[in-house]
């Protein structure tokens, strides 16, 4: 472990750099809206570039060959590559040229498409500046770039599960199949979560019941699984291959180790008060209609379900996803357990994928459920006669006689999920659902490495997608625990700890938890830095008074040459600016 | 770890099953019929709702 010697480039001397540049056209995504030979004109005669080309697209295969073929060809040092966000692609360029035989911290990306080509469509001249300011500056960073090689860290082969609902047990029973020990965390005395308030599943029909007893056994005894019930997470501590929870079950405290989370911590369902005469009796939500099925006494001989209740609105804008195949399950078997039944379903839209749903939508029409559409500007009013809805097709309205009136509420975050998301350092979103890294290429996956999610408590949905999530979580999860070793970022923080004046500024801003003071040999208070927790954002280094802290690949001295590679451009943007340009200007 | 994994079809799903196996040190083969791998994501321009560009 620890970060390779901090070499500044300058040190090596500025005839002895050979630095590549290629500028990437994206297509058209950036070619077509600037002149990528221009740029790559441009970037040939700055100082330090022995090489500098255009590539039709520099992430594709032939592309990234092109780029190692070149490393070595030439002979090159550094390499520049000018192309989208280091966000998507910069991993791929560090490991291909590293491949290609130099390190991959010499390696730096000038964003020439999202904060150029695409921002500036009409204005071709203008965005051929800037890019060609942009790489000009990631050239005079590039030239005082060190190499540093990864940080590894051992993993702690052992996992923890939060949540005790479907998700988190099979997320638990994968790790434990895989021969890892896992510790299951549930709150509530029981296992089982939100399927013990289920009646019948769709689309299988089975009872929740006795998925749960198939399960549960399964789980409690399965000999790489401890189960923990009644039992609250109060903190974690620690990274990826090293963290420590502590739990509390009734008045004991307890630590456990582990080198993987998955939170599977679940979501709530919406109790609909106030809403179309809520009252818990004639008006009443799903959950409560799936206790009386199930316990058969559901009295009544016109039902109206009502959907979209508190979903969909300004202050809850989002789709809960499940309530449409839900309601049309309950529908479908209130009619066949009773034809004489007359059931309602009022929708604003129905929602459904799959072929399973259009067969249960089928079979709820021919059942005689009837499906009435109303309008969110008009919605339904529920008084003491029954259901009053404006039939969008019909265009009247129509008095529905309801001795029962379901509500159709949607899975909401639980009000904790976002202590919990602070606890663990995870985000939520704005409706308090957990935030996974990457909304289509990670979904399991927090940005925190080691940590994982699943289930509801990322976004309403039904079983099959939480069974589903849940082994996609412990699949990504056993990468770490397998390897027994990860290997982390090393552009994180250096101290000088004979700079630094222990102020413990740099510790309190730091989101992260990865400083702490320490004192030092001579009795000291000084500042440091676990490396392994640093995410390399640079705010403490930023702030530090004394300049005891610098962040690697963004260090003072790289950022003002930067500075004095773009002042050109800077002023050639304000002269734009006083003739006129405004909106969209290249600065 | 011993043993190998044959994984059918180079789409996104075939490509990250492939690379969380061989992340575990597992042998993949993936087997694409055609030419290149990439599937139906490398067929689209923008990918929502990110509008990365798919490859």
């Amino acid at each position: 472990m620890g970060p390779g010697s901090l070499r500044s480039a300058a040190e090596a001397g500025a005839d002895q750099l050979r630095i590549g540049v290629f500028v990437c056209h994206c297509g058209t995504n950036i070619a077509g809206f600037l002149d990528v030979d221009a740029v790559a004109r441009e970037a040939g005669a700055s100082p330090g570039v022995v090489y500098s080309v255009t590539t039709m697209y520099a992430c594709s295969e032939s592309g990234l060959k092109e780029i190692s073929e070149s490393i070595r060809k030439h002979n090159l040092n550094r390499v520049v590559i000018a192309a989208c966000s280091p966000r998507t692609h910069e991993p791929l360029f560090r490991e291909v040229c590293g491949e290609a035989g130099l390190n991959p911290y010499l390696v730096e990306m000038a964003n020439i498409r999202n904060q150029c080509s695409w921002v500036h469509m009409d204005d071709k001249e203008r965005a051929t500046k800037k890019a060609a300011a942009l790489v000009r500056m990631a050239v005079a960073k590039a030239a005082r770039l060190g190499p540093r090689e990864p940080i590894e860290v051992d993993v702690d082969r052992r996992a923890v599960v939060i949540g005790g609902g479907i998700a988190g047990m099979n997320a638990a029973l994968d790790l434990g199949d895989a021969g890892f020990d896992t510790v299951l965390i549930e709150r509530e005395p029981d296992l089982g979560g939100r399927l013990r308030g289920l009646y019948r599943l769709y689309p299988s029909g089975r009872e929740a019941r006795e998925v749960l007893e198939e399960f549960i056994p399964r789980v409690i005894e399965h000999r790489h699984i401890e189960v923990l019930t009644a039992t609250e997470l109060t903190g974690v501590r620690g990274f990826i291959g090293n963290y420590v929870l502590t739990v509390r079950t009734g008045g004991d405290e307890r630590e456990l180790e582990a080198g993987v989370i998955v939170v599977a911590s679940g979501a709530d369902v919406l109790e609909p008060h106030g809403l179309f005469g809520y009252d818990g009796e004639r008006v009443i939500t799903q959950l409560e209609l799936a206790r009386r099925m199930s316990q058969g006494s559901v009295e009544a001989g016109t039902i109206v379900m009502i959907q979209c209740v508190g979903a969909r609105l300004p202050e809850r804008e989002y789709c809960s996803r499940v309530c449409c195949a839900n309601a049309i399950k309950n529908a479908s078997m209130l009619v066949e357990e009773d034809s004489g039944r007359s059931v309602y379903v009022l929708y604003r839209d129905i929602q459904g994928y799959g072929t399973e749903f259009e067969d249960w939508f089928a079979r709820a029409r021919e059942a005689g459920v009837v499906f009435a559409r109303y309008d969110p500007e008009r919605p339904p009013l529920v008084d003491s006669r029954g259901v009053r809805i404006y039939d969008l097709l019909l265009g009247e309205e129509v008095l529905l006689p309801a001795d029962l009136i379901v509500l159709s509420t949607p899975m909401v975050a639980r009000p904790d999920a976002r202590s919990l998301g602070q606890m663990l350092r995870v985000p939520v979103d704005k409706d308090g659902f957990f935030l996974e890294a990457h909304v289509k290429l990670r979904p399991v996956d927090f940005a925190t490495e080691g940590m994982f999610l699943c289930g509801a408590a990322r976004w309403p949905c039904r079983i099959s997608e939480a069974c589903a999530q849940a082994s996609a979580a412990a699949s990504r999860a056993l990468v770490p625990l397998v390897n027994g070793k990860v290997v982390v970022e090393p552009v994180v923080v250096d101290i000088d700890e004979a700079i630094c004046r222990g102020c413990g500024l740099c510790r309190d801003l730091c989101r992260y938890a990865a400083i702490e003071m320490v004192e030092n040999e001579r009795g000291l208070a000084v500042a440091r830095v676990n490396q392994v927790l640093c995410k390399g954002c640079g705010v403490c280094a930023a702030r530090c008074p004394s300049g005891a802290m610098t962040l690697f690949h963004f260090t003072d001295e790289q950022i003002r040459a930067m500075l004095r590679a773009a002042r050109p451009a800077l002023l050639a943007g304000a002269r734009h600016g006083d003739e006129g340009g405004s909106a969209g200007g290249v600065r | 770890m011993e043993g190998s994994v044959l994984v059918i079809g180079g789409g996104i799903a075939g490509i990250q099953a492939s690379l969380d196996l061989a992340d575990r040190g597992v042998r993949v083969f993936l087997v694409e019929k055609n030419p290149s791998i990439g599937g139906r994501m490398a067929q689209l321009a923008k990918t929502f709702p990110t509008n990365d560009c798919s490859i």
